[in-house]
């Protein structure tokens, strides 16, 4: 019978993708909670970045390895890890929900006749079965799924879902180097780059207001200009924005784009989907307006004001002016 | 030259969402339904390689119940040539596996040079269904495309990584591409291409697997999202009246102006 854990460390452009250490815990979590152990896998030419994860609570690192496996290809990643899976034949396959793993993991899973139980936000272990719990609707509704059958289940976790700073410290955990077969790989990778070196560094301001689709119009951004002009803030925006050529991508805060942590974030319009709240929930203070009072964004927002934008926001700026001084 | 394209209907974005008594899955009566958004930029890229090319054959395929067909009417208005409308009541809450399955199975005898869709549904949101029916059909594959370049004889796309980084792929065809949603701006119907649409063909046919045979995840509730702060709501409906709250209390609670 399937048996045991593994957990996927990725690491791109040189170097360990921190949302492994996430996947890591959630692992842990698991294991504990079906008692089972865990083994780290990592794929690569050779062991580099298998012996950096050796610091965890686990029961070895697994480094699979061929020169295929230099550089990322969904098909040399699927053949590795599809050998490490039989000869291992564990019950769960933990991945961090990363655009790498998003590439390469359903097909993975494909050949062992399932698919992938993606983005999940928790889990719950409990006799014997696991709940894993996942956004349906863009964040507007959260489901329970289970997993039924035989065999491997895979699962994915959205990022911050975990906290990577928890993953259990171990003695040191052995890396165990095995070579794999890698067959025809059918696409041929270009060195990774960076459109334009971001003009814009949103994570070190303070204050952000951020417009989603709730805008409507481009000329309607100089509304929210004006507020975060008088806050001393930047003007950011969701994907939809920028997508439109309304303001430039190194605005734009969510999984494609920056990430930010301020002291106050304003949300104006956004309805808060899943890609554009990976970006910004940590906010110190998060503030939502929109007009649906069933948007995700009120799920992570302090404060909430249900109504127009366009209503609020010169209110708001002619107060805080007032406040000011 | 045929490219397929698999489009999905889904909720309307702004749709009010309710749990259906049963609580294993939303009330569908009363919502209205869209096309996904990033199946509708899959079919445009779909229509300008086809424009590029100078000819070939844009086919759409959908799996979903007949409410689907205004997806399909729509792509055929916008330019597609034809439609497979994989007819089932059932495959509503399928997962990844058995909607890739169907859909493979539909898209084989097209025999196409270039499988589209976009990069995950609106509503499920698995961001599978392309990939596993690409590994199903023996087609190699690439994720978060915004860019595709097909005007010598080599495809080669750019894919979206993460955090502002991107990559070129130089890809062997057939090949199936999930397209990422905003890298075009998607085209109209005109009054000349509905009109056309009426002509053209849309093909039902049955799924070649009964859904839940290959599904190995079951969703069991749905619910609305536990919220993870205690939100305060200002102003009761009052928009100015919330503005005003909202100023006084960043400044002299939250104290971050």
């Amino acid at each position: 019978m399937s048996n045991g854990i593994l957990v996927f460390i990725e690491h791109r452009q040189g170097a360990i993708n921190k949302v492994s250490y996430e996947a890591v815990a959630a692992a842990q979590e698991l294991g504990a909670g079906t008692g089972q152990e865990v083994t780290a896998v990592v794929l690569g030419a050779d062991a580099t970045f298998a012996n950096e994860v050796t610091g965890f609570k686990l029961a070895g690192v697994l480094s699979a390895e061929n020169p295929k496996l230099a550089d990322y290809t969904p098909d040399a990643y699927a053949d590795a890890f599809e050998q490490v899976v039989k000869q291992r034949d564990p019950a769960f396959v933990i991945f961090p929900h990363t655009y790498l793993v998003r590439d390469f993991a359903p097909k993975l899973a494909a050949r062992f006749g399932k698919g992938l139980v993606s983005d999940c936000i928790r889990m719950k272990a409990e006799g014997g079965g696991v709940v894993f719990t996942r956004r349906l609707f863009q964040g507007k509704m959260d489901a329970d799924v289970t997993a039924r059958g035989e065999g491997t289940v895979f699962a994915t976790f959205q990022s911050g879902a975990y906290r990577g700073d928890q993953a259990e410290r171990g003695e040191g955990a052995q890396v165990e180097s095995v070579q794999v077969e890698v067959g025809e790989v059918r696409m041929q990778p270009e060195a990774p780059f960076q459109e334009v070196k971001a003009a814009v560094d949103l994570t070190k301001t303070e204050i952000i207001v951020a417009i989603g689709r709730g805008i409507k119009s481009q000329e309607n951004i100089a509304l929210a200009q004006k507020l975060a002009e008088l806050l001393g803030g930047d003007i950011a925006a969701s994907r939809p924005i920028c997508d439109a050529g309304w303001l430039p991508i190194d605005r734009q805060i969510g999984s494609s784009g920056q990430t930010v942590a301020p002291k106050l974030y304003i949300a104006l319009g956004i309805s808060g989907a899943i890609q554009h709240l990976v970006g910004m929930k940590n906010a110190g203070t998060i503030v939502a307006v929109n007009k649906d009072p069933e948007a995700p964004i009120f799920d992570i927002a302090d404060y909430g004001i249900v109504g127009d934008l366009f209503e609020v926001v010169p209110t708001l700026t002619e107060e805080i002016q007032k406040l000011k001084g | 030259m045929k490219i397929v394209v698999l489009m999905k209907q889904v909720p309307n974005k702004d749709a009010v969402l309710r749990v259906r008594g049963d609580g294993k899955w939303v009330e569908e009566g009363d919502l209205s339904f869209e096309v996904n958004e990033s199946d509708g930029y899959a079919l445009e890229e779909a229509l300008r390689l086809k424009e590029k090319k100078g000819g070939g054959e844009v086919v759409v395929v959908t799996l979903g119940p007949q409410r689907a067909k205004s997806v399909i009417k729509d792509a055929l208005a916008r330019g597609a040539d034809r439609a497979v409308h994989v007819v089932t009541e059932e495959f509503g809450q399928a997962g990844p596996f058995a909607a890739a399955k169907v859909l493979a199975e539909a898209v084989r005898g097209e025999s196409p040079d270039l499988v589209l869709a976009g990069l995950q549904s609106d509503d499920h949101g698995y961001g599978q269904t392309g990939v596993i029916a690409a590994e199903l059909l023996g087609l190699p594959h690439a994720t978060i495309v915004i860019e595709v370049d097909w005007s010598g004889e080599q495809l080669r796309v750019k894919r979206e990584l993460e955090s502002g980084w991107y990559q070129w792929y130089t890809m062997q065809t057939p090949a199936l591409l999930t397209i990422q949603s905003g890298i075009s701006q998607i085209r109209y119907a005109t009054l000349k291409g509905i009109m056309a649409a009426k002509k053209k063909e849309i093909r039902e046919v049955q799924p070649a697997v009964a859904p839940g045979e290959s599904e190995f995840q079951t969703v069991e509730r749905v619910y609305l999202p536990l919220k993870q702060k205690q939100t305060q709501f200002l102003g009761d409906g009052d928009a100015k009246k919330g503005a005003a709250q909202l100023a006084e209390k960043l400044r002299n609670e939250a104290r971050v102006i």
